[in-house]
């Protein structure tokens, strides 16, 4: 128990890791998602297939191998990295377990999106489309806003999935809550004590993004709520 | 995928169960896998179980040693994570059978265990491939994160190669390739299973 309590600040600085490798890709992510989404959907077979693939690939292979690609698998570029003055980027698992983690919850995050825009009633594109708005204003006034809507129950699955995918960087040797734990225990040989604190560090941190998302979700949903005062909807009735 | 399985139905039966302890059981079970993340799961099992059952024998008085076989610890672990994803697919699974099939089962006085038999399963199969499927790939993905400890599958025997010769983008792109191989002939199952399991359902 003391051994619990005497590292709880060294989690807690890897609880900020994690939230902060998260906060960081899902918001790289979600750049890159809508305009992939859009690709992906895209009539042009070049802009198509190129995205489709992507996603595919993301979507069909583990993570750990997409970090492992990354980090030690630029190794072999290093020549190459070195001469365009990427190599310091590369050098650091900081970096690739950002570039990863983003690339990875992109394609996730693309894919949710396209079902989404997908997922947008006809009829409000064919009413825009009559209203006569360009295509820009008609994805920018009503698909995009709608199909935003309908995607933030899947999404925020993701966040969560991605928050948990964190935990794999530990593994380039990167201090994040997980990393923490692990350093801790090699010293203490307490491995149960420590990982299951960090388990709860982990059962916290989601249950409060799923918090958050249910917020987001209501505020959004205000619309399709009934109105809270009484008399307004007796009056109508009347 | 077979504990998992198993474990999913087992926890689908104790969510929709009507006494509140199993219930909560349930409960319980699947907030905390489905809010904790594989990789702190699979060291939990790996390296904590042994320790925590040595010090509970320890205070007893024996003095044991316990280690795990890191394929046993890391089926075990598979296996319970995705069996609480499976509960969910199933418990959905279940409330997508029609209620009044069960009712109209039970008017003409089958036992609750031919009603599971002849009406509930083979519906719910029906309804929860789809689900079941993406825990399949889900899952197929997690295994790779067992080569931490040290379990010789792909990712792990894929790191030795690299490390001997030194060409890890090759490898760990190969390995990338056979896992995507696996992710599509799952698809290419999956799509079979579920034209097999809508036989009979009829198609507009």
């Amino acid at each position: 128990m003391e051994l619990i309590w005497k590292s709880l600040p060294r989690l807690f600085d890897g609880a900020l890791l994690t939230v902060e490798i998260t906060a960081v890709s899902v918001a790289l992510g979600l750049l890159a998602a809508v305009p992939l989404a859009l690709l992906r959907l895209s009539h042009n077979p070049f802009l198509r297939l190129p995205v489709y693939a992507y996603i595919f690939y993301f979507r069909g292979t583990p993570f750990i191998v997409q970090l492992f690609l990354i980090y030690y698998g630029s190794g072999q570029f290093r020549d190459t990295l070195e001469s365009v003055g990427l190599w310091i980027f590369f050098r650091e698992a900081y970096f690739c377990a950002v570039l990863t983690l983003t690339l990875n919850t992109a394609a996730y995050t693309a894919e949710i999106f396209r079902g989404a825009i997908q997922g947008v009633p006809f009829g409000e594109i064919e009413a825009a489309r009559a209203c006569g708005m360009s295509r820009g204003l008609l994805y920018r006034r009503i698909i995009l806003p709608k199909a935003l809507r309908l995607a933030l129950p899947a999404y925020s699955n993701e966040v969560v999935f991605l928050l948990q995918t964190t935990s794999i960087v530990s593994i380039i040797a990167l201090l994040d809550l997980t990393g923490v734990a692990r350093v801790i225990i090699a010293r203490s040989f307490e491995p149960y004590k420590l990982f299951l604190t960090a388990a709860v560090f982990y059962l916290v941190m989601t249950y409060g993004v799923l918090y958050i998302f249910k917020k987001v979700e209501f505020w959004l949903s205000g619309h399709l709520r009934e109105r809270p005062d009484d008399s307004v909807k007796a009056a109508a009735l009347r | 995928m077979a504990v998992a399985l198993l474990l999913g139905l087992i926890g689908a039966w104790g969510k929709l169960s009507s006494a509140p302890a199993t219930r909560l059981a349930a409960e319980t079970y699947t907030t905390v896998i489905r809010g904790v993340p594989e990789l702190i799961l699979i060291l939990i099992v790996y390296y904590g179980v042994p320790t925590l059952i040595q010090d509970v024998a320890a205070t007893m008085g024996f003095d044991i040693f316990v280690d795990f076989n890191s394929f046993i610890a890391g089926f075990l672990t598979i296996g319970f994570v995705y069996g609480a994803f499976a509960t969910e697919v199933f418990r959905g699974a279940y409330q997508a059978v029609p209620r009044g099939q069960i009712e109209a089962a039970y008017a003409i006085g089958m036992s609750r265990i031919l009603m599971a038999r002849r009406i509930l399963l083979p519906q719910m199969w029906r309804f929860a491939l789809p689900g079941l499927g993406n825990v399949w790939m889900v899952l197929i993905k997690a295994t790779a994160l067992i080569s931490v400890i040290q379990l010789p599958e792909l990712m792990r025997n894929t790191d030795i190669a690299a490390r001997a010769v030194r060409q890890p983008f090759t490898f760990f792109f190969a390995a990338s390739l056979i896992y995507l191989a696996i992710t599509v002939v799952s698809m290419v199952v999956q799509q079979r299973g579920e034209v097999w399991a809508n036989r009979g359902v009829r198609r507009s």
